[in-house]
């Protein structure tokens, strides 16, 4: 006799009624009393239909059961009870289309930085790369940001716009080679008929009036590292002598915000140890500084540094990641912004329903550069031997490439094949990885029951969405924008 | 359907998807706009019935479908097993004759079970 099993799935409840996330599909079905009384007793073991109709027929009816059965199963929520030795077959490894289009192209222009932040990955004891005593040269030079260029746009393939994000060190301490790759850019794109976006991310600390009016002419997208109000902020983002920036930083970026309004503003912000106040830092760099968006990323480290968060520390993270994630739903019901851009982003894949083979699009649509030119997985990599993938003089290395997307496939991360939230997380950043565990083909296990709680979070701010207001969700229809870097 | 609703992109995709099992029974092989369903050979035999096998008495000369439109149609893309002789197991050599159908396609025999 035939049993009836659920297929992997996730319950959630939002507006008052039930909805499931399937996996691998990332698909989100709203539910009927029927469908979730069906799904309720799946999920705790299987039946045979002949059971099902035992407990549920004479409260919901034998032909409207009948129908829930075939629908569920038509879209793959259920299904018949795999017996042993007749498992489906693994997911499938399935590779994008080689070449490849690069879609992002980020610019380490210097390894150095007027700061020095005690988490840093790029200088602290958790780095990859010696950029002190390396031989990487300290500054880019403008001959390799022009061949950077070119690599850009050459491997750009198809694509119409080509995204170049400028990182460091700090951004800004190779300025003159900034402006000069612009204007490059901007010809060498017009001569090839495609767009060329600009966007870097600074500290703010050399942020000054010529320079703010360059980025708001040229369409210059920013965002600023900083952490919040002046305690916060000068905990760990400290000058060399070991003075807070805050007071340095605050007056430079209202100055900013108040010039440059051809593109929003965004600050982006690392949280570490102690107690945290997310929704005061909130509100601080919204309400009294004036970004139009804040991101919050944990810091990356290896565990057991004083900055690295605890387990309790997500707890009470999520906890507050929950409270803004309502502040925003409620905001975008009545179609008002909010700035809280972490939602937003988990929102725009779950609309599109993303099921990721990789956790992000490192070595694939984006890669880093060093200033020496090296070609490497992204900037948190720029400049490592063991994950270079090219160099722009001579493009990418396919057999590198493929190598290394053969290598960190979700089907490899065993770890992450019974987990609902795969689709979504794919494993986690490579970088947190390979600082964690010394490998970036390892899961991020450290985070999992905080990637799955703020999964959750949003598949029900979703959910409120989808029921509350429809509309709002369209704007996530458009193509993905350009992959955040941070 | 009834009892699901789809909410994001996807589930509307895996609906479409997903759609009319049992394509046979359905009155016309459109499908509604963006749906990849399964494919339907112009002027197949599901859709004008009686189909072109050979006609009531028994002849091939008189049909609106020239024969050999099932080795490049129903033969390789239909999902419905029917319309050509079985040559895995009954009739492996029913084309060793026609190398090239447009112009040997009189070669082609009927095949009776």
């Amino acid at each position: 006799m035939i049993s009836w099993a659920a297929r992997e799935h996730h319950r959630f409840e939002a507006a008052g009624r039930p909805f499931v996330y399937l996996v691998p599909s990332a698909a989100i079905f709203a539910l009927d009393d029927t469908a979730d009384a069906v799904m309720r007793r799946l999920t705790d073991r299987p039946y045979t239909r002949e059971e099902l109709e035992a407990e549920l027929s004479e409260r919901h009816g034998h032909t409207e059961l009948e129908d829930t059965i075939a629908e569920l199963a038509r879209v793959r929520a259920i299904g018949e009870l795999i017996v042993p030795g007749r498992e489906d077959k693994p997911q499938p490894k399935i590779f994008p289309l080689s070449p490849f289009p690069l879609t992002t192209m980020v610019l380490n222009v210097t390894n150095q930085c007027n700061l020095s932040c005690t988490y840093c990955y790029e200088y602290s004891e958790d780095k990859i790369v010696d950029t002190e005593n390396g031989r990487k040269p300290k500054f880019m030079s403008e001959e390799t940001a022009r061949q950077s260029v070119e690599f850009m746009l050459e491997e750009s393939g198809d694509n119409k716009v080509a995204h170049i994000t400028f990182f460091g060190g700090e951004t800004l301490l190779n300025f003159p080679v900034l402006k000069k790759t612009i204007a490059y850019a901007r010809q060498r794109g017009a001569e090839l008929g495609k767009d060329v976006d600009f966007s870097l991310t600074t500290n703010g600390t050399l942020l000054k009036p010529e320079i703010i009016e360059f980025l708001a002419e040229n369409r210059v997208g920013v965002t600023i590292s900083i952490d919040g109000p002046r305690e916060v902020q000068d905990k760990f983002r400290v000058f060399h002598n070991g003075t807070g920036s805050y007071d340095v930083v605050a007056p430079k970026i209202r100055e900013l915000l108040k010039k440059h309004r051809s593109r929003p503003i965004g600050a982006r912000v690392t949280l570490t140890s102690g107690p945290l106040d997310i929704k005061r830092i909130y509100r601080h760099l919204t309400e009294e500084i004036g970004f139009w968006e804040v991101g919050f990323a944990p810091v990356t480290t290896s565990p057991g540094r004083g900055h690295a968060i605890s387990e309790q520390g997500y707890d009470d993270m999520l906890g507050q990641f929950r409270d803004l994630a309502y502040e925003f739903l409620e905001c975008s019901v009545e179609n008002r912004h909010h700035g809280f851009s972490n939602v937003k982003e988990t929102l725009e894949e779950i609309h599109k329903g993303m099921s990721k083979a990789f956790p992000c699009g490192a070595g694939l649509g984006l890669m880093g550069v060093a200033t020496d030119g090296d070609v490497a997985l992204c900037h948190r990599f720029a400049g490592s031997d063991a994950h270079k993938l090219g160099t722009v003089a001579d493009g990418i290395d396919r057999n590198a490439q493929h190598a290394f997307l053969e290598k960190h496939h979700i089907a490899n991360k065993t770890d992450c094949s019974t987990c609902w939230a795969r689709p979504l997380c794919a494993g986690g950043c490579y970088h947190e990885a390979h600082t964690r565990y010394g490998e970036t083909t390892r899961p991020n296990l450290h985070y999992c029951d905080w990637i799955r709680g703020w999964t959750d979070v949003c598949l029900q701010i979703y959910g409120e969405l989808s029921e509350r207001n429809p509309a709002f969700l369209a704007q996530f229809d458009e193509p993905m924008a350009a992959e955040r870097v941070s | 359907m009834k009892h699901l609703k789809a909410v994001n992109g996807k589930a509307e995709r895996v609906e479409r998807a997903t759609q009319s099992d049992v394509v046979a029974l359905q009155r016309t092989p459109q499908q509604p706009t963006g749906g990849a369903g399964p494919h339907f050979p112009i002027g197949c035999s599901l859709v004008f019935s009686p189909g072109w096998e050979a006609d009531r008495a028994g002849g091939t000369a008189g049909l609106c479908q020239p024969v050999e439109r099932d080795l490049f149609d129903c033969h390789i893309g239909c999902y419905w097993p029917a319309q050509v002789p079985d040559q895995l197991n009954h009739a492996p050599n029913w084309t060793s004759k026609c190398a090239a159908a447009q112009k040997d396609w009189r070669k082609l025999d009927l095949v009776f079970p």
